[in-house]
């Protein structure tokens, strides 16, 4: 059994609106028992539409929020712990949507020096973290440009190495590839995976495109502020019905095989790949044949 | 191309001048230019235009690019000139006519004042040619250190220059972006009087602002999410040190203003 990475415990969080004399005009509740765990080196992609609360779980695990109850434990640390607060926020790394607005210096290699700046690494070990995450996510060639000239993609996976080079242990990504065009897109997913799987970096990645969490261990569904589904890809692509209810699209390949099921044809649930896809069919389409012969 | 605008009038080559400590060249500059306002006498004239002579060899800044930097300043070297020929009314008169008369000193005062403001510029802007913003923001965060003392927020104060300089290309590209969305609606930025031009602004200046303090929410959050939290504790990933280059140059600057100040005593 691996150890525990994060975990939420009924968590809620709730906006209170406040008129001018500081009476409670109305209350948002954004999260509503929230319960979630992610292990040590997982890979766990949350899913959700907009509004959902998936970027305010995020936000508690890096405790930039303060649950109004309930509790949220980073490696063992309560995110409620003012003390811990600096400690939190170095073993869960966050990287936000909007890669220009978390781009601090002018230069890319000092920008990734930043974080380790800020816990008071020395200057040494500095140069070798900086070294050590551009390589990771292969910008090592733009160490010294200017982050302004990089595409969007690129300036993401300065982002990310921005946040390696504090040595987390776990990343946070919420929805890191919204902003970015296809190739972008491919670009930040395949080093995330890298990371996981190389520098076995557990991974929350927060998103709402299908495509990118079919790869992902486990995929936990949010909508309303509740955690409404919980498993493998596979077993969440099943109930294609079920994932309509809360909005989400499933992907295309899925998709085609769930209609032709409705229709007949003797596929399996939760066909994820195109790969998938073929093999399942040509396997139905002979047992079609078979007994049509 | 709107992205590769650079802040500053930086000129990137590599010289001994560029290789100097900013603190070096912030309070270098500071010296020079108080050391143009003390000395009297011909020969200070001389020795400071030698010496800001050198510095331009030694920096490797072409001479034609520094005369450019001069353009801006040219209309007041013009009214100054001007105003020291024609209303100094001492020592020999050279030239009458109708109103105009121009004394031997005023020719002098002029040729003196011209050549005065003429280092002064060159002088503070060698500085700008040889420095990268990011290096002036280090250097006057390390070299005004000593003010945190009486509680002056010179971290702060360098952090948001730094990070000014990184978010004045973004917002320039996202006026351009802004104004083109309103263009292409119909708004008009071209025509018209002075004060309806002015009107017009304001459909561009409303979404750029809504637009600047969201991406300042979002900064604030991803530095406060890497740990950032303010000045105290932090290290540097390129640490300001003095170097012997530096102590050199501090010598030769007070060599220099010695013999400045030193040759208005000689020669009174």
């Amino acid at each position: 059994m691996k150890k525990s990475m994060l975990s939420t415990n009924k968590l809620i969080f709730e906006y209170i609106r406040r008129d001018e004399e500081g009476n409670v005009e109305s209350i948002a509740r954004a999260l509503d028992e929230v319960s979630l765990e992610v292990k040590r080196g997982e890979f766990v992609a949350i899913l959700g539409h907009n509004g959902s609360g998936k970027s305010t779980v995020a936000k508690h695990i890096n405790a930039l929020l303060s649950p109004t109850e309930g509790t949220v434990i980073v490696n063992g640390m309560d995110t409620k712990d003012e003390e811990h607060l600096w400690d939190i926020r170095r073993s869960a790394g966050m990287v936000f949507q909007n890669p220009d607005n978390q781009i601090i210096a002018t230069v890319v290699e000092e920008d990734v020096a930043f974080g380790p700046e800020n816990i008071g690494v020395p200057t040494e070990e500095i140069w070798r973290r900086v070294e050590e995450s551009l390589t990771a996510v292969g910008m090592t060639a733009y160490r010294s440009h200017s982050p302004n000239k990089l595409s969007g993609g690129q300036k993401q996976r300065v982002a990310i190495a921005g946040i390696m080079a504090m040595r987390p242990e776990c990343i946070i990504l919420d929805e890191p590839t919204a902003m970015l065009d296809p190739v972008g897109r491919k670009e930040v997913m395949r080093t995330v995976h890298e990371l996981n799987k190389n520098e076995g970096v557990t991974i929350l990645l927060i998103t709402h495109y299908m495509d990118e969490v079919i790869d992902a261990d486990r995929v936990i569904v949010m909508d309303g502020g509740k955690v409404v589904m919980q498993g493998t890809p596979k077993e969440i692509f099943s109930q294609v019905e079920r994932l309509k209810e809360y909005r989400l699209d499933v992907p295309q390949v899925t998709e085609l095989a769930y209609e032709l099921k409705k229709e007949g044809v003797p596929l399996p649930d939760g066909i994820l790949t195109v790969q998938e896809f073929k093999t399942a069919y040509c396997a139905a389409k002979a047992k079609l044949e078979g007994a049509f012969v | 191309m709107i992205r590769d605008i650079t802040i500053g009038q930086y000129y990137p080559v590599d010289s001994p001048i560029h290789r100097l400590d900013p603190r070096v060249k912030l309070s270098g500059t500071m010296l020079f230019l108080i050391s143009l306002f003390v000395f009297s006498g011909y020969l200070g004239y001389v020795i400071a235009t030698v010496f800001v002579g050198c510095v331009i060899k030694l920096s490797k800044v072409p001479f034609r690019y520094i005369v450019r930097g001069l353009r801006p300043v040219f209309f007041l070297l013009l009214i100054t000139l001007l105003f020291n020929l024609l209303l100094t009314r001492n020592g020999e008169e050279v030239f009458s006519f109708w109103i105009i008369h121009i004394y031997d000193e005023g020719v002098i005062m002029a040729a003196l004042m011209a050549v005065r403001l003429v280092l002064l510029v060159i002088g503070s802007s060698l500085m700008t040619f040889t420095t990268t913003p990011n290096q002036m923001t280090d250097g006057l965060e390390k070299g005004l250190g000593f003010l945190k003392k009486i509680r002056v927020p010179v971290h702060e104060i360098a952090m948001m220059m730094s990070i000014a300089l990184r978010f004045i290309p973004i917002l320039i590209e996202e006026t351009d972006k802004i104004m083109k969305a309103q263009q292409a609606r119909g708004a008009d930025f071209e025509s018209g009087r002075l004060l309806q031009r002015a009107k017009a602004l304001v459909p561009l200046l409303v979404p750029l602002f809504v637009s600047a303090f969201r991406r300042a929410n979002d900064l604030a959050l991803a530095m406060e999410a890497r740990c950032y939290h303010g000045g105290d504790g932090r290290t540097k990933m390129k640490p300001l040190r003095y170097q012997k280059r530096d102590a050199a140059a501090y010598l030769i600057l007070f060599a220099y203003l010695g013999t400045v100040i030193g040759s208005g005593f000689l020669f009174r």
